[in-house]
């Protein structure tokens, strides 16, 4: 019954539209030809929607349909640069218009608080939906940079011949530890180097957890039959590691990449000298 | 029934694991290995592991057994080959195969054993020393 009033919209749709980009415009949150597009054809799935629906508005199939429609327009709002003000100002504006136009075409006060009622609920729920595709939208964007970041974080440098390097900047935790693990093994393997040098100058802070990741990294290298030499030790670090009581003895440490690449020459067996100036 | 062959190559033996092992395969070598070392009376012993896409800890148990072992009848055990994943997932499972000497392929395992029978061999008479490492 109370769709049967709201179905009434459809054949107001054109002045639903006019009213609707009236409103947007003194508002303040219209953006020219695509939103006039989007908003024709929401108005237009909305109130068709509508007309079809007998039963109720919920788990119909042309509601989907509109959902769907309001989640996309939502995103692609977003990414245009709307805040989530304006995003749900549109809806808001929307509702507005409808009721101004439900207002003349039903006289029955009774039967316009039920429409009204109805109505409001359906878009309210649809707000709400922008408000979640809005913040969608942004989480797959940080998720992407998180991805991206820690993809360019962990460069494997071939310094030399059978030497690889890795600078690890920032703070270890366990999923980038992976990556930074399964990088440095693939680099080995890939170039058959036999030495490779961890640097973590760039690490802020190393506590028993950044160290037992180190201690894996190592280990898992060593299996691989490279030797691991960890550089860039600063002195605090050092300090904390000791009051840790974290026992890194058995691995290679050095305090600058310059001396443990001299260490990784020592043990290839090379030998830097100094060219002899002739004359 | 199924068997890894054992290759002799000089004073090493040569084995490569080209099947995904099982508990069985994996004991059978075990002994296998074993028998033809104290057979040839072989100094080192090498083992390619690189298609080898899983290593549970039985595996990595029986690695290790296999390297006590050789070093018991003075053979060396030098495993080649090891992929990326399993050196990650034996680290995990908190195995870090002691006693076993890695090599990165079948040629950097050849030259390790070389340069070990080497120095064993310059260092036969303080034997002492070479016992403590």
């Amino acid at each position: 019954m109370q769709n049967n009033l709201l179905s009434g919209l459809k054949e107001h749709e054109n002045k639903l539209l006019t009213i609707w980009s009236q409103i947007l415009q003194e508002t303040g949150g219209g953006d020219g030809a695509m939103e006039e597009e989007e908003s024709k054809e929401f108005a237009s799935l909305f109130t068709s929607a509508l007309a079809k629906s007998d039963v109720s508005y919920e788990n119909s199939e042309e509601f989907e349909k509109v959902e769907d429609l309001i989640v996309g327009i939502a995103s692609s709002r977003g990414k245009r640069g709307f805040s989530p003000r304006e995003n749900a100002q549109y809806l808001i504006s929307f509702k507005q218009a409808a009721s101004q136009i439900l207002s003349e075409i039903i006289k029955n006060p009774s039967e316009f608080y039920d429409a009204s009622l109805k109505l409001n609920e359906i878009l309210d729920n649809m707000t709400i939906m922008t408000f979640e595709a809005y913040m969608k939208g942004r989480e797959d964007i940080i998720s992407r940079q998180v991805d991206e970041i820690s993809e360019i974080s962990t460069p494997v440098i071939t310094v030399w011949d059978g030497i690889v390097a890795l600078p690890i900047i920032g703070t270890l935790d366990s999923s980038r530890t992976q990556i930074v693990m399964e990088n440095l093994l693939q680099q080995i393997v890939d170039t058959g180097s036999s030495i490779a040098i961890l640097d973590i100058s760039g690490v802020p802070a190393v506590d028993s957890l950044v160290a037992q990741h180190l201690i894996k990294t190592v280990s898992a290298t060593r299996l691989m039959g490279a030797e691991c030499i960890i550089s860039g030790i600063r002195p605090e670090i050092a300090q904390t590691v000791v009051h840790l009581g974290i026992d890194l003895t058995g691995i290679l440490t050095k305090a600058s990449l310059a001396s443990a690449l001299r260490t990784a020459f020592d043990m290839l067996q090379l030998q830097v000298v100094k060219r002899k100036v002739i004359g | 029934m199924e068997r890894i062959p054992i290759l002799k190559m000089g004073d090493f033996l040569l084995v490569t694991i080209q099947v995904d092992l099982y508990d069985q395969l994996a004991e059978n070598l075990e002994s296998d290995l074993i028998n033809t070392i104290s057979k040839y009376s072989s100094k080192g012993v090498l083992i390619d592991i690189s298609a080898v896409s899983i290593i549970d800890s039985f595996m990595g148990r029986i690695l290790g057994n296999i390297a006590v072992m050789s070093k018991i009848m003075d053979a060396q055990t030098v495993v080649v080959g090891m992929q990326p994943a399993v050196a990650i997932t034996l680290v995990e499972l908190g195995l870090s195969l002691n006693g076993v000497i890695s090599a990165l392929n079948v040629e950097k395992g050849m030259e390790l054993l070389r340069s070990k029978m080497h120095t064993s061999d310059n260092e036969e008479q303080d034997y002492d020393d070479d016992n403590e490492q």
